[in-house]
């Protein structure tokens, strides 16, 4: 049972220089209690388009789509006090700069019983008691005396958890976690991927994980949508995605990996996401891609069927022998 | 915390002797003998001009005229005015309550006007009442002081007869000075009407005083603001639902309130110092009227002494301004 349905989200924003389409054209679907990775390079409008789901793009920022569903709410006709019942209560959102994104004016305690008392209803010592339970539940030790720092005197670590703490405070039904591990530690992040996951079969959320770690996403993923310059080109269950890649991208992406490499260098994929002013006319990947030949750098590439990972290109990869393509 | 004030107390320490050297230095380079002044158009004899040198101690070398100085600063005797012969200290802090009413009177209005309008304005940037907000900060900033002044006494006192022109208290009321503020001395009087009279004639004062903090307020709120909205921590408390006014108004300024402050201490030193255009244009009995005249009467003294006053005023402004610093923004908190 799909929880939020995104159909032909489409983000553009008003630069100096013109328009910029930072997300062209993205589905998204997730069912309750899924682990959902988007993956792709930097710049390739992951961020842009979960903030776009919870309403918190800049006013610079236009946002079409076809279909936006929050569990039967739609959310491109919502008004800001129904918007604002359901972003931190059902869908919940931690941000890629912990050390940024809590306010340094104010205790951690505030800021996380401000979130409890925005959406529930429990008097002062129940804000206090439920915050100590979350910081305990995300494993802050002292959880008592760690409620009056302010975010300054915590370690990255330490805030990372208290945003997560904060974005699980109102047991939301979608957890979206925006690369929470990339401003971290080695050591420290597969703490907190860990604990994500935790919580997620706890309390049976659905979880999208944003990343460009694949290894992450082998880790922790129930179904992978790759996203390139602002397109999802492919969506697979995650074994089926490691197995049989049908997006050239996806395939290098995966024979980037350490694990995978055959030779002593570890294969990279030349060139860079095109940016607002270099894109092609026909496949957004083809300046990259090895396969490419005439028709993908002039024509647009349809979608695939899903038995072929919804793959966005004209020559998907590993198809099965009784399917046909698009 | 407290080992913080010591150190910039410490600090002061050179500024003090700076400011003190400065104003020694100030009027005497002004053209002009304070004795011949205080002698006016009746001159005088030789003899007594003389006496008068030996008196002041100008027949002794200038750095010891100003060692001397100093050292009666130091034991907090500024001297005594040429004119009336009454300790420095003393007029000054006879006439100061006048200055210090009408400053944060001015700094009030401004604040009250300037912070909010600043914040609207970067919420709603680039619709009209940011625009309209914007030009009228930098009309008000450029503005002449004695031209408004004027603008407003002739539409509000003359052609409405609202407002009193100048002074501080209608002649019908008479009481003693407890405190030298006229709008506490004059509810402590008891005397009906008397409070009345005092805010009517404090009102232009405040308005003209405090036009231009009330500009760079609201400009510096706005630029403030602008930064602070585009921070992480704004989206986090989006993020959980916050309503606008929660999220502007206590997230936001709180974080945008470290360079507000600022400006409002620098405006509170200015207006301590520079009511002097206000003060005279509505005859208001305050240390700014008072320097003006001693200048032209070259009362040294007086000069040396006020400017230091001033100094002192602004320099604990400043301090104040330092501190609150640590309590708005515990990361800057010094240890
Ligand atoms: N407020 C904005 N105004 C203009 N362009 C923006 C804005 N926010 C993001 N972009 C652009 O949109 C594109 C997609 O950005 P986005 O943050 O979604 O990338 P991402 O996939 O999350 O990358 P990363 O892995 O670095 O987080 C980028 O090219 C970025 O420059
Ligand atoms: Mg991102």
């Amino acid at each position: 049972m799909a929880l939020l349905t995104i159909r032909n989200l489409t983000v553009e924003f008003a630069t100096a220089s013109g328009a910029f389409r930072a997300v062209d054209s993205v589905d998204v679907d997730i069912d309750r209690g899924e682990i959902l990775a988007i993956v792709g390079e930097s710049g390739s409008g992951k961020s842009v388009s979960m903030l776009a789901t919870m309403g918190l793009l800049p006013w610079t920022a236009t946002i079409t789509a076809e279909r936006m569903e929050f569990d039967g709410t739609d959310l491109r006709s919502l008004s800001g006090p129904a918007r604002r019942r359901l972003i931190g209560k059902d869908i919940a959102m931690i941000f890629q700069e912990p050390m940024s994104s809590l306010n340094p004016c104010f205790t951690v305690g505030f800021q996380i019983r401000e979130a409890l008392k925005q959406h529930l209803d429990l008097d002062k010592k129940g804000r206090q008691a439920r915050a100590v339970e979350l910081f305990e539940m995300v494993g802050i030790p002292d959880p008592e005396r760690r409620l009056k720092a302010f975010p300054h005197q915590l370690s990255g670590g330490m805030n990372q958890r208290v945003m997560i703490a904060m974005a699980i405070a109102c047991k939301p039904r979608l957890l979206i976690a925006d690369e929470p591990t990339t401003a971290l530690d080695v050591t420290i992040q597969a703490q907190i991927l860990d604990l994500l996951t935790d919580l997620q079969k706890e309390t049976g959320m659905a979880l999208i994980l944003i990343t460009h770690d694949m290894g992450v996403v082998a880790e922790t993923a129930e179904r992978v949508a790759v996203q390139y310059a602002g397109q999802k080109v492919e969506d697979q269950p995650v074994t089926d995605l490691f197995a049989r890649p049908h997006h050239p991208y996806t395939a290098a992406l995966l024979a980037a990996l350490p694990e995978r490499a055959t030779e002593r260098r570890l294969p990279t994929i030349p060139g860079v996401v095109p940016g607002q002013h270099d894109k092609p006319v026909g496949c957004l990947f083809s300046p990259r891609c090895k396969f490419a030949d005439e028709r993908c750098r002039q024509v647009p590439p349809p979608v695939q069927p899903p038995a072929i990972g919804f793959a966005r290109c004209h020559y998907p990869l590993n198809v099965p022998a009784e399917v046909e393509t698009a | 915390m407290l080992r913080y004030i010591l150190a910039r107390l410490i600090t002061f320490v050179p500024t003090f002797v700076g400011v003190t050297l400065i104003s020694f230095a100030f009027i005497r380079v002004l053209p002009g003998d304070p004795i011949i002044v205080m002698a006016g158009e009746r001159g005088m004899t030789q003899e007594r001009y003389d006496e008068l040198v030996q008196r002041f101690g100008f027949d002794q070398p200038l750095y010891l005229q100003f060692w001397d100085y100093l050292t009666g600063v130091v034991q907090g005797d500024l001297g005594r005015s040429f004119i009336t012969n009454r300790p420095v200290w003393d007029e000054f802090f006879t006439l100061f309550p006048a200055t210090l009413e009408l400053s944060i009177c001015a700094i009030i209005f401004a604040t009250l006007i300037g912070l909010p309008a600043g914040v609207i304005a970067a919420v709603y940037r680039g619709k009209f009442f940011d625009r309209a907000l914007m030009s009228t900060a930098l009309v008000g900033y450029s503005m002449p002081i004695f031209w408004w002044a004027l603008l407003l006494i002739i539409v509000f006192s003359g052609n409405l007869g609202w407002t009193p022109v100048s002074g501080r208290m209608s002649l019908m009321y008479f009481f003693d000075d407890v405190t030298g503020f006229m709008l506490i001395d004059s509810l402590l009087s008891g005397q009906a009407g008397a409070f009345t009279s005092a805010v009517q004639h404090l009102i232009l004062p405040t308005i003209v005083l405090g036009t231009i903090p009330l500009a760079v307020i609201a400009r510096q709120t706005r630029s403030a603001m602008l930064e602070v909205l585009s921070e992480d921590y704004i989206r986090t408390a989006r993020a959980k639902g916050l309503r606008p006014a929660r999220v502007n108004g206590l997230h936001a300024l709180r974080n945008a309130m470290i360079p507000v402050v600022t400006v409002i201490g620098l405006s509170v030193g200015t207006l301590l110092a520079g009511a002097i255009l206000t003060e005279t244009i509505f005859s208001w009995p305050g240390i700014g009227k008072w320097m003006v005249d001693s200048i032209f009467r070259r009362d040294y003294p007086v000069v040396q002494g006020g400017l230091l006053l001033i100094a002192l005023m602004v320099m604990i402004v400043n301090l104040t301004v330092d501190l609150l610093y640590g309590l708005i923004n515990p990361k800057i908190r010094k240890r």
